[in-house]
């Protein structure tokens, strides 16, 4: 019997298949070997299971420190769609880069940190057999607490962001256990010390789930607002135009708590409160007809019409941190240039 | 002249004082609050957090919306669904199924002693011809000590004139005919993959769950038919075609997956019937990790 020896090189890695987890962390080796220049690959935390999470870290190395992107998928092991458009991210704006002056800029002045696949425990789960119990898995695998039966816990609950307050259940063996307290989880605690020990960093922090096409902004608790809640609904709004612009899908844009339910300790709510202005949770395809179990066939078109949406909010971001210097000057020149001429002839 | 210049170099260096203050307050450094990249609109913004924003229209969206609703929100999404189950399980077929696509509009009110009613214009989809109709429709969910299934009145008549006789009807008798009793699991697989023979159960077990889905919708779900884990013909003596399915329902607010039992009959001209539903425990052993890898 042939054994079939996988290269994962990128060339020939499937884009618009779905991957299991060897495949993937193969696949994040052979990017960073691949792009050495540009790519490195970041080990940050540790999962229940003991897993090594990884990231890859991608720009341009300048010697300085630099403004990042934060973008993580697979919170939700069931959520197959969303480590699929990580990697298509990645594949993306390589590619970009080769000819892009636009994404060589943002490639020089800013880092994107893209995890894969964040809950590799839960997702290696959801692809041990083809049963329900473990292909619609959420959570990740911690056992419960003492005299609990279940398994695992929300992580998109488990972050210290009015932790418990709201859309949570305390029953362990809920799909919504937030934990026995907030940051319990080594997925969740990895994310809170690497984003947390960088947040001034931070422009932007996005995270991919699935499934009802919405890009989500924060509070997840209806009591709070964000202080530029305008300028998220803005630039949300322009990213779901972006993304109708490619296959006419419709993404609503929106806080938790109107446009699908209220909840708290999500990764969102907690970059927010790190301070990170640019936060948003994507909720790709489908609206339900197939749910988390989205064919293969749609993989290409939602991750297109994702890719420029996050690029929309990545986009802004950057120009507004970086151009508004040098629009700044410019504007600041043609006004005393005119003012000079008005002087030269009034007085 | 010289005097002329002194007064021009005196403005000009007035104005260079602070450009960043005086056309991109944002860009200001020295804005900066509790994060360099923060982008405080007022001074008030500069708090992470602002509790209890008292904005007129907030007022409308307490807990329990009255009046209009905004139509991209959960309330009137929600009641949308409804109307979704509603219309699968009178007219869906193996060649007709419903999707909500869009809402319109929506209005709200409380019924005394009865429950709240929600009105809707809505945008429905029929998934297999991929064309869409507009619909109005009223979801009566009602008040109770009981939990009771809501009353949908729908009015569709566009969507309707969809015919799928032809194809329902040719199914049917290749069905009846067939030699062996028709079985099918995991529609759609892991991967969203149906094979094409197993669609058509795939959309009767659809229709079939769109009867538990409409029975057990409430104000606070939001249901989704997961996955046919299974569904098998069985033999009758009548004209009628009957099945057996397991199926999931994912719940969207709890985000629970929810296992339900139904037997059911099929016939273009009575459409899909439920004979009975129960809902399965789910299994709690499954969870537990194996003690060997």
């Amino acid at each position: 019997m042939t054994t079939i020896i996988k290269t994962n090189n990128p060339v020939e890695h499937d884009y618009y298949k779905y991957h299991p987890m060897p495949e993937i962390s193969n696949w994040m080796a052979q990017v960073a070997k691949d792009h050495p220049d540009v790519v490195t690959k970041v080990e940050y935390g540790q999962t229940y299971e003991k897993r090594t999470i990884s990231l890859l870290k991608i720009g341009l190395n300048t010697g300085e420190n630099k403004k990042a992107i934060w973008m993580d998928c697979g919170i939700h092991a069931r959520e197959w769609i969303a480590p699929a458009f990580c990697q298509y991210f990645v594949r993306q704006i390589l590619q970009a880069y080769k000819t892009d002056p636009k994404m060589q800029e943002m490639l020089k002045n800013m880092d994107f940190y893209v995890t894969p696949v964040l809950n590799m425990d839960g997702y290696v789960y959801s692809w041990k057999d083809n049963t329900v119990s473990t292909r619609l898995w959420r959570k990740n695998r911690s056992p419960g607490p003492s005299g609990c039966n279940c398994t695992g816990v929300d992580l998109n609950r488990n972050f210290d962001a009015n932790w418990g307050t709201v859309g949570v259940s305390f029953d362990c063996c809920s799909n919504v256990y937030c934990g026995s307290q907030p940051t319990s989880e080594p997925e969740a605690q990895a994310v809170t010390y690497f984003v947390g020990t960088r947040k001034e960093d931070f422009l932007c922090f996005l995270t991919i789930h699935s499934y009802s096409q919405l890009l989500l902004i924060p509070y997840g608790n209806p009591n709070f607002t964000a202080p530029n809640y305008n300028e998220l609904m803005e630039v949300g709004l322009g990213a779901a135009d972006a993304i109708r612009r490619v296959h006419g899908m419709n993404y609503t844009v929106g806080t938790s708590p109107d446009v699908l339910y209220a909840n708290a300790g999500s990764s969102r709510d907690w970059a927010r409160t790190q301070g990170i202005p640019f936060t948003y949770t994507f909720e790709l395809r489908d609206k339900g007809i197939f749910g988390f179990e989205l064919p293969e066939d749609q993989i290409k078109p939602t991750c297109e019409e994702a890719y420029s949406g996050a690029l929309h909010i990545i986009t802004y971001a950057h120009d507004k941190t970086f151009s508004g210097a040098v629009a700044t000057a410019a504007v600041t020149l043609w006004t005393m240039l005119a003012i000079f001429l008005v002087l030269m002839c009034v007085l | 002249m010289s005097l002329r210049i002194i007064v021009v170099l005196a403005v000009l260096t007035g104005v260079t004082g602070s450009p960043g203050v005086m056309i991109r307050p944002e860009a200001d450094p020295a804005d900066m609050t509790a994060h360099p990249n923060s982008v405080p609109e007022t001074v008030e913004d500069s708090e992470i957090y602002r509790q209890e924003v008292p904005v007129e229209e907030e007022a409308e969206e307490d807990v329990m919306a009255t009046g209009e609703l905004k139509p991209n929100h959960y309330q009137a999404q929600r009641a949308a669904k409804v109307v979704q189950h509603y219309l699968n399980t009178h007219y869906g077929s193996p060649f007709r199924l419903f999707g909500l696509h869009k809402v319109n509009s929506g209005n709200a009110e409380d019924v005394a002693d009865s429950g709240r009613k929600y009105q809707l214009e809505i945008s429905v989809q029929e998934i297999i011809s991929n064309t869409t109709e507009n619909c109005s429709a009223e979801v009566l969910f009602p008040r109770g000590e009981q939990q009771r299934s809501p009353k949908v009145q729908a009015s569709c008549e566009e969507l309707l004139k969809i015919n799928s006789t032809a194809q329902e009807e040719a199914l049917f008798q290749k069905y009846k005919t067939n030699q062996r009793l028709l079985s099918a699991q995991n529609l759609p697989d892991s991967y969203g993959h149906i094979e094409p023979d197993s669609e058509p159960l795939w959309h009767l077990g659809i229709v079939a769950s769109s009867f538990v889905m409409l029975n057990e919708s409430s104000e606070n779900t939001l249901y989704n038919m997961a996955q046919v884990a299974n569904i098998t013909q069985l033999a009758t003596e009548n004209e009628l075609l009957k099945f057996d399915c397991h199926i999931l329902l994912h719940e969207m607010v709890s985000q629970e997956i929810v296992h339900w039992k139904l037997l059911f009959t099929w016939s273009p001209p009575e459409g899909v019937k439920v004979l009975q539903m129960e809902q399965l425990p789910h299994c709690q052993h499954h969870e537990k990790p194996p003690n060997t890898n």
